[in-house]
């Protein structure tokens, strides 16, 4: 395998982390806590939206990123024939 | 039937099946019991891993917790959650390539050091067994106040069920009976949380319900209502809190990177058999925690809610009879300072310390003037009259909203799979720290595979029975151990994880120097705060307003300061090791 395929996998992997944490502390960091007391102005059915994103969003959040991590990693595996399915 | 002949019969099925399944899974290699050898698929691991990780506080003593603490409970929510997107995107894949068995393994390979192995080796039996602890208490407390056997012979039948099965199966029987475990726990958890929430909403999905408009015909959001009820009685706003917002944020770090480094979570991923499966297999376990975690909030207003409409400002002649019942076993206790026979709810302790039931002669409850249980404890200054154990939310709730008794022993089988499953898995990362890291790796490496997997079953079996003892003689600050099991995790291991996978460059010396830093100062904060000067554990003392439960992320930054700065001066690891690191980047 050419040194250069890996590289670039890496970095694109890196790239995707970066992306992908920096919703992961957005949701959770960013409108969970630091953003709450604002965002608790305005209403999301019986939830103020902050704390709806505090004990519920960013849950579901979490579970969306780590699903989205993994269709893309699996795609970035065959793009650089780096998957175990091709042995 | 009563709820005790319902609790023996679902104890006795879910304990029949957990053994049955011990011996279909029986190990003969330690592949086998380590990592039940890589074989088990990601479904079922997710499954396996949800079980492992949700333990008896999250079961029992979650909900009720976060309905004391309002939005604050947030930062349990989020915590022990959030820490599985690190792990996938961090940590799973990256191990899974890696390809040994524990933790410690990674470490020792990684920094090419024995002394690096032997420091993970302590930090991982340190927060294994700091953890299994509070498990083999929760049995024996679930065991005494629904079976109504004493706590010790609760945590000796607890003992020997996970005795059984993860000394007999290791990882492969602890996998299956963890499937099994977390159908059980699920079910006990969700459906009261149905029942209720159809009650006090019209809607059967909690996580909707709590959201919704109450029931009873006056249009008014039930967040909105609690939040009046807090107000009126002088709480802080339900959906505000009281904790700082800094304090609030360091919280919830130390307890997602703790969460990304407890060896008996990472040590499931080991059990898959491809990189590819590790990471969908953390998004399974996700899937199957946030079930719990997000019905747990609307539990905890839905609780919350019924306690206060029930009791406050209410004769406590015109009290439910489960009011008494639980007053009997002291988590809820009543003292009418006015003498006006009416149960008066504020903020603040009713009492000094924990309830301690005044008795006459040996069994006999002496009783005041309203029929109330009387307590010897000194009331306090303040107005509230009401002392609520925070675990009554959970046990208590199928009585509170009138469900039929099989609900209330479905919930005890829950809180024992709950507790039993985290167990085995702590039970399994202790005996492969002993037989694997220690001997095999460092003192004896000629032994052979069946004498190093008998030693890994005289250690679990050794783990069973020091567990069991702490879990009839919990040390005094077992409540304390969860902030050091998490605060250690995060401060440890966490940072010489990453710093191996994405640091090429990172040597021993920084990461053994990072390691020892982190766990000491971590340690020191803690014991000084929680163990030696408990009086001076406030806001006003801590630094930067951090308590002792959020220092784990200070302590991981000091961690990675120290290794990246010691790491500086010693030269780079050698060649090998730089294409180890190299390899585990890429699945193949």
């Amino acid at each position: 395998m050419e040194e250069r395929d890996l590289k670039g996998y890496w970095k694109k992997n890196l790239r995707y982390l970066g992306i992908l944490l920096l919703v992961w502390f957005t949701v959770s960091y960013g409108f969970g806590i630091l953003l709450a007391p604002t965002l608790n102005e305005i209403r999301f059915s019986g939830f103020k939206l902050g704390f709806w994103f505090a004990q519920q969003g960013s849950i579901y959040v979490f579970v969306i990123l780590i699903f989205v991590y993994v269709y893309l990693m699996n795609k970035l595996d065959k793009e650089f024939g780096v998957s175990e399915e091709d042995v | 039937m009563d709820v005790q002949t319902w609790t023996y019969i679902l104890v006795g099925i879910t304990f029949s099946i957990y053994i049955g399944i011990a011996i279909w899974s029986r190990a003969g290699t330690t592949s086998e019991f380590y990592v039940a050898e890589g074989a088990v698929n990601p479904l079922t691991n997710g499954m396996a891993t949800a079980a492992d990780w949700m333990s008896a506080a999250s079961f029992l003593s979650m909900a009720g917790l976060i309905s004391f603490m309002g939005y604050d409970g947030a930062v349990y929510l989020m915590g022990w959650t959030g820490g599985y997107v690190l792990l996938a995107l961090l940590l799973a894949p990256y191990l899974r390539k890696f390809g040994k068995f524990t933790v410690p393994d990674f470490i020792g390979d990684r920094y090419y050091s024995d002394i690096a192995r032997t420091v993970a080796v302590i930090c991982a039996l340190i927060v294994s067994f700091t953890y299994v602890a509070g498990q083999m208490r929760g049995v024996g407390l679930v065991f005494s106040k629904f079976l109504e056997v004493d706590i010790f012979w609760g945590v000796i039948i607890g003992m020997a069920i996970v005795f059984f099965y993860a000394v007999l199966g290791g990882m492969k029987g602890i996998t299956y009976t963890q499937v099994a475990q977390y159908c059980v726990l699920i079910f006990a958890f969700m459906v009261p949380a149905f029942f209720i929430s159809l009650q006090l909403t019209g809607s059967p999905i909690p996580q909707i319900g709590f959201g919704s408009t109450l029931n009873d015909g006056s249009g008014m959001f039930l967040l909105d209502k609690l939040d009046a009820l807090h107000t009126e009685l002088g709480f802080a706003e339900y959906t505000s809190g009281t904790k700082s917002m800094q304090d609030v944020f360091f919280i919830t770090v130390a307890l997602m990177v703790g969460t990304a480094g407890l060896p008996h979570v990472i040590v499931r991923f080991f059990t898959v058999p491809k990189v590819k499966d590790a990471r969908i297999s953390v998004g399974y376990a996700l899937v199957f925690i946030a079930i719990l975690y997000t019905t747990a909030p609307a539990i905890a207003v839905f609780s919350r809610t019924n306690l206060i409409e029930t009791v406050s400002e209410q004769p406590y002649e015109q009290m439910p009879t489960w009011f008494n019942t639980w007053e009997e076993t002291a988590l809820l206790n009543w003292v009418d300072k006015n003498e006006d026979g009416i149960i008066n709810y504020a903020p603040g302790s009713a009492i000094v310390g924990a309830p301690n039931i005044s008795y006459d002669g040996l069994l006999d409850i002496n009783r005041g003037a309203n029929n109330q249980v009387l307590l010897l404890n000194e009331p306090t200054a303040n107005k509230n009259e009401l002392y609520v154990d925070r675990d009554i939310m959970v046990l208590a709730n199928p009585e509170i909203a009138g469900l039929p008794n099989w609900v209330a022993a479905l919930v005890a089988a829950g809180g024992l799979a709950a507790a039993l499953s985290t167990a085995a898995g702590l039970l399994l990362v202790i005996s492969t720290s002993v037989s694997h890291d220690l001997i095999k790796k460092q003192i004896n490496p000629s032994i052979s595979d069946k004498a190093e997997l008998l030693y890994a079953r005289i250690a679990a079996g050794v783990a069973v029975v020091v567990a069991g003892y702490f879990g009839i003689n919990p040390p005094g600050f077992v409540a304390q151990v969860v902030a050091i099991a998490f605060g250690l995790a995060a401060a440890s291991f966490f940072p010489a994880i990453i710093l191996g996978i994405f640091y090429k460059k990172m040597n021993r010396e920084g990461a053994v120097a990072g390691m020892i830093a982190g766990l000491l100062f971590t340690l020191a904060y803690i014991i000084f705060f929680k163990i030696l000067f408990p009086e001076l554990n406030s806001p006003d003392n801590w630094w930067f307003g951090i308590s002792p439960e959020g220092i784990g992320t200070l302590g991981m930054i000091v961690n990675l300061l120290v290794s990246l700065a010691i790491g500086m001066i010693y030269p780079e690891p050698p060649e090998e090791v730089q294409e180890m690191v190299e390899s585990i980047r890429y699945p193949k």
